[in-house]
């Protein structure tokens, strides 16, 4: 038996997870052993998501709408909120700005070049979860190939939109309001923030997290993701230029 | 009943936004991975962005009143003490919003 990634690993941000040594011949096969654990762990996420559309009074295929044309978890749990009080659109641009801006390094470790074919390449692009990153981009020096990784994105993409979609009917069937589904959400930062933690160990990082977070927090409540991330970002790049200028070229 | 075009707009911003933030990189690929701050960057941005996300998102959750404030800190102990333990996101996650949902409902 090829051995199989751990069911928690794809949500390790920054590493890769390694993956099933032996191939069957099949890409799709093979796609399936890959994305098995990440996609088992997504179900839950999805049917907690489900639950928040159709209890924030969204019509159910909302869920499916989102999950399958936004398709960025994360940014989704965060949309039914502020959709829930018609914020302006503006402030849905710029949240989706920062929640996902930690995409932009996906590209130095994804293998997009194995993928061939327009189509192909923006659907990959269009599907680089978080998931699929983890997934993919510890594979190198070994190749994929184009079929092996487009099937592990629809994998993981189909089983999203499925835990949306049944979160989202059982949530419209349940006679009583559920309150504090949205905590799927917080769990689901904490997890990811201690599984980055365990890949670095970094301390000073977290520390200025989230004092910045705390400072935002009591400065702008209302912009508090904004102005934390910025200055957490800010915050991160003087702190790596004063330790270059100290430390001369070693990083 | 919220406007659909309004929710329409919402969902085609969001994910014309994710996308490019995907998609655009790649553009500059070769430049980016030869930026040693970039690179730096990319290490320890991320664990950082999720704790900010964390403390935003649990100032979301309605933390009003003392119980209820009570009922997210337990939730939260839960989920980080079973992914420490078993290292397993779908149970810590699960577990944790399990305990939320049920302590919410019984504070009625």
């Amino acid at each position: 038996m090829p051995p199989e990634p751990p069911a928690t690993a794809p949500l390790t941000l920054p590493t890769g997870v390694p993956l099933a040594a032996e191939t069957t011949g099949s890409p799709f096969r093979d796609a399936v052993v890959d994305a098995r654990g990440a996609g088992l762990a997504m179900l839950p996420i999805g049917l907690a998501f489900g639950v928040l559309v159709t209890q924030s009074g969204l019509d159910w295929w909302w869920a499916t709408v989102f999950a399958s044309v936004v398709y960025a978890g994360s940014l989704e749990f965060l949309l039914v909120g502020l959709v829930a009080v018609a914020a302006p659109l503006s402030q849905i641009a710029v949240t989706a700005l920062l929640v996902n801006s930690r995409h932009v390094f996906y590209a130095l470790s994804f293998p997009l070049h194995e993928v061939r074919g327009t189509p192909a390449r923006v659907y990959s692009t269009f599907a680089l979860t978080d998931e699929a990153y983890a997934i993919t981009a510890g594979a190198a020096p070994r190749r994929l190939g184009t079929a092996r990784i487009i099937w592990i994105q629809v994998i993981l993409h189909v089983l999203w939109v499925a835990g949306a979609t049944a979160g989202a009917l059982a949530g419209a069937a349940l006679p009583v309001q559920l309150p504090g589904v949205g905590f799927a959400l917080t769990a689901l930062f904490t997890v990811l923030s201690i599984e980055a933690f365990r890949a670095r160990h970094d301390i000073p990082t977290p520390v200025l997290a989230i004092v910045c977070g705390a400072v935002a927090m009591l400065l702008t409540p209302d912009n508090m993701l904004l102005v934390g991330t910025s200055l957490f970002a800010a915050a991160t790049i003087a702190r790596l230029l004063l330790r270059r200028r100290r430390g001369g070229s070693s990083s | 009943m919220t406007d659909p075009w309004y929710l329409v707009s919402a969902v085609a911003i969001s994910a014309a936004i994710t996308w490019t933030l995907r998609a655009a990189p790649f553009l500059v690929v070769g430049q980016l991975r030869r930026a040693a701050l970039v690179r730096e960057l990319s290490e320890q941005l991320p664990l950082g962005i999720m704790i900010i996300l964390v403390m935003y998102s649990v100032g979301g959750l309605g933390i009003s009143s003392l119980s209820e404030g009570a009922v997210t800190a337990a939730s939260l102990c839960v989920t980080v003490a079973l992914q420490l333990w078993r290292r397993n996101a779908a149970l810590s996650i699960l577990a944790g919003t399990a305990v939320q949902v049920t302590l919410l409902s019984s504070l009625g």
